[in-house]
């Protein structure tokens, strides 16, 4: 679903992943990868572990490297100029698996850090601005404390909103909810439902087929290092072409 | 059945309150009353002569040995040349300056370490920057008006402070970049700093210093002369600063490498997520070993004695040589030791206070 009110950009690609190939070693992880991902749109990517579905998103921002192919974000290909990745880093929020919440920070001071220290906003500003996410992910009260002190679900809500601050482009989602206990995995896939109903270009992987369903523009399932198949939620669920993801889905949704 | 209700009754003696308390911890067994005994008596047999011989039989004032008892401790030879140990050969009419340097290190030092006094950031960064610029000013003079004293003329307590809190103060920033070097993914950059901290670890602080003050001479031109307290103090700095960065090497490879992605991914730059994420968190964790390694730069200065500078423990020693103050070398030691082991023992439980503090989060 794209946002018509936004401007000329809707219709044009923020991410371009094209003929992407990564080696760790001799393992050759990534397989001529392309993808397109339009302003506004979610994307669901699944499949087995070791599939390369975390390392082709942690590509995207360059915490891993790709030795071949091109990534372009927001217009900036990532190559191996320092101010290029920096920029793109800017514009691309990343949420992971363990939360990697700084520790010897508060919540609030988790928030403030990069908008302060990167955008050079006044610490007031920004603040502000992290009180105004941190009640979108319904903890304004817990602001003060520290996140040792947190539940899981809690820590993984200002995560969260820590890269919201930095007011993102897209934001990655690698496994938000695979480290949380039953009883949490809801209230983080609530706030990412909420963020995506909002218009936010999102890139989550995830095992979570109840939100996919509901929330995804576009279904990716990969295997050995490749994009095996994309497609609609309706025809990913219902009526998937390739065996691989026959299979897949039969594993995950059988129970 | 039992018609009454029973009334609480005190526990029996012998297991509360301190006869329980000696029970249950000094006499629970055989093995451990033979051992509380054993120590209790080896105290009691040592720790009253000592008194006697420290204190009661103790001459607290005089011009010569001969002035003291036979039987006691002879202070005298600590209080009749106690200004000679605190400022050595510094010009008497000029000794203000040197408690001037006391004084300020003192006052640092309590705002850092007294909890309640705010603004913890202004006086760490007095204390980093600031206090090595005027203390030096203040002690070598030449400047505002302040007539020079050469190093020559440094000595005891003083030089001993001034080598522990300049070595102190370099060791731990460089200490730092080495470590962050070592692991650092430039080939040039991380084998220059494996190397450096490999090579002076390897090699006794003796050696160092005698390099620096004998060797280094013969390397440079005759015409840079410098300064044999500064050719130490930078002897020292390098030796500890190697051990330094192994130490907070320690507290980098615990911090988990999410910690670095999380600050990437919000574009932070390197220096920023080193000095803002993850160097906090690394330094807390190893703060019982840089006291450690603080305790044994500061007790390490007192080699700078085999060089001909002299520190505390190098002109007490000179003292003692004074034919006046014969046999007076127990007494001499004594007090050395003493004093050392105060600031060591301060370093220490400052240091314990510091972890408590951080296990409060």
């Amino acid at each position: 679903m794209l946002n018509m009110d936004n401007n000329k950009d809707a219709l044009s690609p923020v991410i371009e992943v094209s003929q992407v190939n990564k080696w760790y070693g001799q393992f050759h992880v990534l397989r001529d990868i392309n993808l397109k991902v339009m302003r506004g749109e979610k994307i669901v990517i699944c499949g087995p572990s070791g599939s390369g579905k975390s390392t082709l998103i942690r590509c995207i921002n360059a915490l891993e490297e790709h030795q071949e192919g091109q990534i372009i974000v927001d217009g900036t290909e990532l190559n191996r100029d320092l101010k290029n990745i920096e920029k793109i880093r800017r514009d691309v929020g990343m949420v992971f698996q363990s939360f990697n919440l700084f520790p010897h920070l508060t919540v609030l001071e988790n928030c403030t850090l990069a908008p302060v220290w990167v955008r050079k906003e006044s610490r007031a500003e920004a603040e502000k601005t992290a009180m105004q996410f941190l009640e979108r992910v319904q903890i304004p009260d817990q602001a003060n404390k520290y996140p040792g002190q947190l539940s899981g679900g809690q820590q993984q809500r200002v995560a969260i909103a820590r890269s919201l601050c930095m007011n993102p482009e897209v934001m990655l989602f690698d496994e938000p909810t695979s480290a949380l206990d039953p009883e949490m995995i809801k209230e983080v896939l609530d706030v990412m439902t909420e963020l995506a109903h909002e218009g936010m270009t999102m890139i989550c992987v995830t095992h979570e087929m109840g939100f996919a369903r509901t929330v995804a523009d576009r279904m990716i399932f990969m295997d050995d290092g490749q994009i095996i198949e994309e497609a609609s939620p309706e025809t990913f669920f219902s009526n998937p072409a390739s065996e691989r993801t026959q299979q897949f889905l039969g594993q995950i949704l059988s129970h | 059945m039992q018609r009454e209700m029973i009334e609480a009754r005190k526990p029996p003696v012998l297991s509360v309150g301190f006869i329980g308390w000696c029970r249950e911890k000094l006499f629970a067994t055989p093995t451990n009353s033979l051992v509380t005994v054993a120590i209790l008596y080896g105290l009691f047999s040592l720790i009253p002569s000592f008194i006697q011989w420290a204190f009661v039989d103790a001459t607290w004032a005089g011009a010569s040995s001969s002035e003291c008892s036979s039987e006691g401790a002879c202070w005298a030879f600590i209080s009749s040349r106690l200004d000679q140990f605190i400022y050595g050969f510094y010009p008497q009419e000029l000794s203000w300056r040197v408690d001037l340097f006391f004084i300020q290190l003192a006052a640092v030092l309590a705002w850092l370490m007294i909890p309640v006094l705010p603004g913890k950031k202004y006086s760490l960064a007095y204390g980093l920057i600031v206090m090595p610029v005027t203390s030096w000013i203040i002690l070598a003079g030449g400047l505002l008006g302040l007539e020079p004293v050469d190093t020559h003329d440094w000595g005891g307590l003083m030089v001993t402070l001034v080598l522990a809190m300049y070595g102190m103060l370099a060791s731990l920033p460089i200490g730092v970049l080495l470590a962050l070097g070592r692991r650092s993914e430039m080939p040039v950059v991380k084998t220059f700093c494996t190397v450096y901290i490999e090579l002076w670890r390897g090699v006794p602080l003796i050696t160092v210093l005698f390099m620096a003050s004998v060797m280094l001479p013969l390397f440079v031109p005759e015409e840079i002369v410098f300064d044999k307290l500064v050719r130490a103090m930078i002897g020292i700095v390098m030796f500890q600063s190697a051990y330094m960065a192994e130490v907070v090497r320690g507290g980098l490879q615990a911090i988990p490498k999410g910690q670095q992605e999380a600050s990437d991914s919000l574009g932070m730059g390197y220096w920023q997520s080193m000095c803002l994420v993850v160097l906090p968190q690394a330094i807390r964790l190893v703060i019982p070993g840089i006291v450690n390694t603080f305790i044994a730069l500061f007790k390490d200065t007192s080699l700078v004695l085999v060089i001909g500078l002299f520190d505390l423990l190098s002109i007490v020693q000179a003292g003692l040589n004074d034919p006046a103050w014969l046999g007076t070398s127990t007494e001499g030691y004594l007090f050395v030791g003493f004093v050392f082991w105060i600031f060591c023992f301060g370093m220490s439980r400052y240091s314990q206070s510091l972890e408590n503090n951080r296990q409060e989060h």
